[in-house]
């Protein structure tokens, strides 16, 4: 789907997708990492448990959320990439969270 | 010229109610709707149907209320078939939680009171200490500071915006219109009762209803009615749609059948402004937290305000102008719960024309009445 072209410059670093390890370049926003990662979507919906992929890339859609670090309904595409996030990719409706 | 038996100025919650209850007993209804840059309670509000707590020193307003949570089952159901919408209406019961010894006993003593003032009707509230709460509401953790809550069969919740559209599409349904972006400026005595007019059109009605919310004083000054009403502003919270946790409605916090909590409403004095502040949100949120801490981990999507339509003692103004009969003006401040009424009886008293005993306690007559006692 999207491919990064990575510049020589920009570091690398490992963020972790569901378990697999992806490299993202530092500084880029998480949910750019997530449109380029099999199966290219970060959601799927709270009442007909569609796919939801990043779309606006600008904090109003709400459709790149997905569990970072433990929190969920996080707006991917609002958060820089750190080296050694973990990130899951979010399942309908959350439980009341803890 | 446009005419129609009856207009209707406003298709907000009152006047879609009583546009649909005319409709429905085959009335040639048109309703003018203003534009959207309005100020539309009907749109901003928290959806309950509501009957616990109101009333006090209002004997006729505790019916009201009553009447019209008893006839909202009915009126769901036919709105679902004739409309053609589900309007998310659920009558389980409603709670009003309490924090703290004293304010539960402030709340039982309360209820108590408001009883006592209309002695034919059943008890239909009851106190529910911690361990009966916890009882009911097996799934929600509460706050240390819970005490207990005051519980009401008769209260119920619905989802709002659907039941103004199914309401609009009611009214279509039963053969009446529904006309947006129609600001109604002036309202006269014409050749056939009244010529309704909008910046480039006119109207023609027997009957004019105006129900325009807040913007209701200035048009029903145009008939001779003189309405107190002042806005009061409402700002409300809204979470993300989170697995169904909370069984029942309270006032204040509740899960719609989407899975979002809403969480309301402040009470605030700030005339025709429908912004929203951060002190208000954090306000709100810590009340809601009070009640339930897990949800500090819930993400909030919306913070919103709408202005309620109030009057001097709160309680609804129906009344028909003298000087032009057939001419009536309505106000109330909680349009959501006495829509079933409104369909029901309000429209019912209009079409004859007279407004019945049990409704001539709402006449706005009642403000100088007291002035006049007072002094
Ligand atoms: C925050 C909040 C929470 C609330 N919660 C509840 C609740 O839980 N339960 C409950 O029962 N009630 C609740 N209410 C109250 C309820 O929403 C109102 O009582 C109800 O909406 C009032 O109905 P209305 O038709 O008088 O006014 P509105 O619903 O405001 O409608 C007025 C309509 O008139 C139109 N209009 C204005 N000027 C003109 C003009 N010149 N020509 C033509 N049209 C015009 C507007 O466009 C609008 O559509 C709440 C209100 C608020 C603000
Ligand atoms: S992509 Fe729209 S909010 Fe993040």
């Amino acid at each position: 789907m999207f491919v990064r072209p990575f510049d020589s410059q920009q570091k690398a670093v490992p963020v972790v997708i569901d378990g697999e390890t992806v490299m993202a370049a530092e500084g880029e926003m998480l949910a750019s990492v997530l449109l380029r990662t099999v199966p290219f979507y970060t959601r799927t919906t709270p009442v007909s448990e569609s796919r939801r992929a990043p779309y606006c890339l600008m904090g109003v859609c709400f459709d790149c959320l997905a569990v970072v670090d433990g929190v969920a309904s996080v707006q991917t595409c609002l958060v820089p990439v750190r080296a050694g996030m973990r990130v899951e990719r979010q399942h309908g409706r959350r439980e009341v969270p803890l | 010229m446009q005419s129609a038996e009856v207009i209707i100025v406003g298709a907000g919650m009152v006047g879609s109610a009583v546009a649909y209850g005319l409709a429905r007993a085959g009335r040639r209804v048109l309703v003018l709707d203003g534009g959207d840059g309005d100020f539309r309670a009907a749109r901003a509000n928290f959806g309950l149907v509501w009957v616990q707590g109101k009333g006090a020193d209002m004997p006729a307003y505790q019916v009201l209320t009553r009447d019209s949570s008893d006839l909202w089952p009915q009126f769901a159901g036919e709105l679902a078939e004739v409309a053609g919408v589900p309007v998310d209406y659920e009558r389980k019961g409603g709670l009003a939680f309490c924090l703290g010894d004293r304010d539960f006993e402030a709340r039982g003593l309360a209820l108590h009171r408001l009883h006592n003032q209309l002695s034919a009707a059943e008890q239909d509230c009851e106190m529910l200490d911690r361990v009966a709460l916890e009882k009911r509401l097996p799934r929600v953790e509460f706050g240390n500071n819970v005490s207990g809550a005051s519980y009401c069969w008769r209260d119920g919740q619905v989802n709002p915006l659907r039941l103004l559209q199914a309401m609009h599409a009611g009214i279509e349904r039963l053969g009446g219109r529904v006309l947006a972006a129609c600001e109604v400026s002036q309202i006269e005595r014409g050749e056939q009762g009244f010529r309704v007019a909008t910046a480039n059109q006119v109207f023609g009605a027997d009957k004019v209803v105006i129900a325009a919310g807040v913007a209701t004083k200035g048009l029903a000054l145009q008939v001779g009615l003189d309405v107190p009403l002042r806005p009061q502003r409402g700002q409300v919270l809204v979470t993300e749609r989170m697995a169904p946790f909370l069984p029942l409605p309270a006032s204040g916090l509740r899960q719609t059948a989407e899975g979002t909590v809403m969480i309301g409403a402040t009470k605030e004095e700030v005339g025709l402004d429908a912004g929203t502040t951060m002190s208000s949100a954090a306000y709100l949120a810590d009340k809601a937290l009070q009640v339930v801490p897990r949800l500090a981990g819930a993400r909030l999507v919306r913070q919103w305000s709408g202005l309620r339509v109030m009057t001097p003692d709160s309680f609804p103004v129906y009344a028909q102008s003298q000087s032009h009969p057939g001419a009536f003006a309505l106000l109330c401040h909680s349009g959501v719960t006495l829509a079933a009424c409104h369909a029901e009886r309000l429209a019912e008293a209009i079409d004859r024309g007279v407004l019945p005993a049990n409704l001539e306690p709402f006449h706005h007559q009642r403000f100088s009445r007291d002035v006049r006692q007072a002094i």
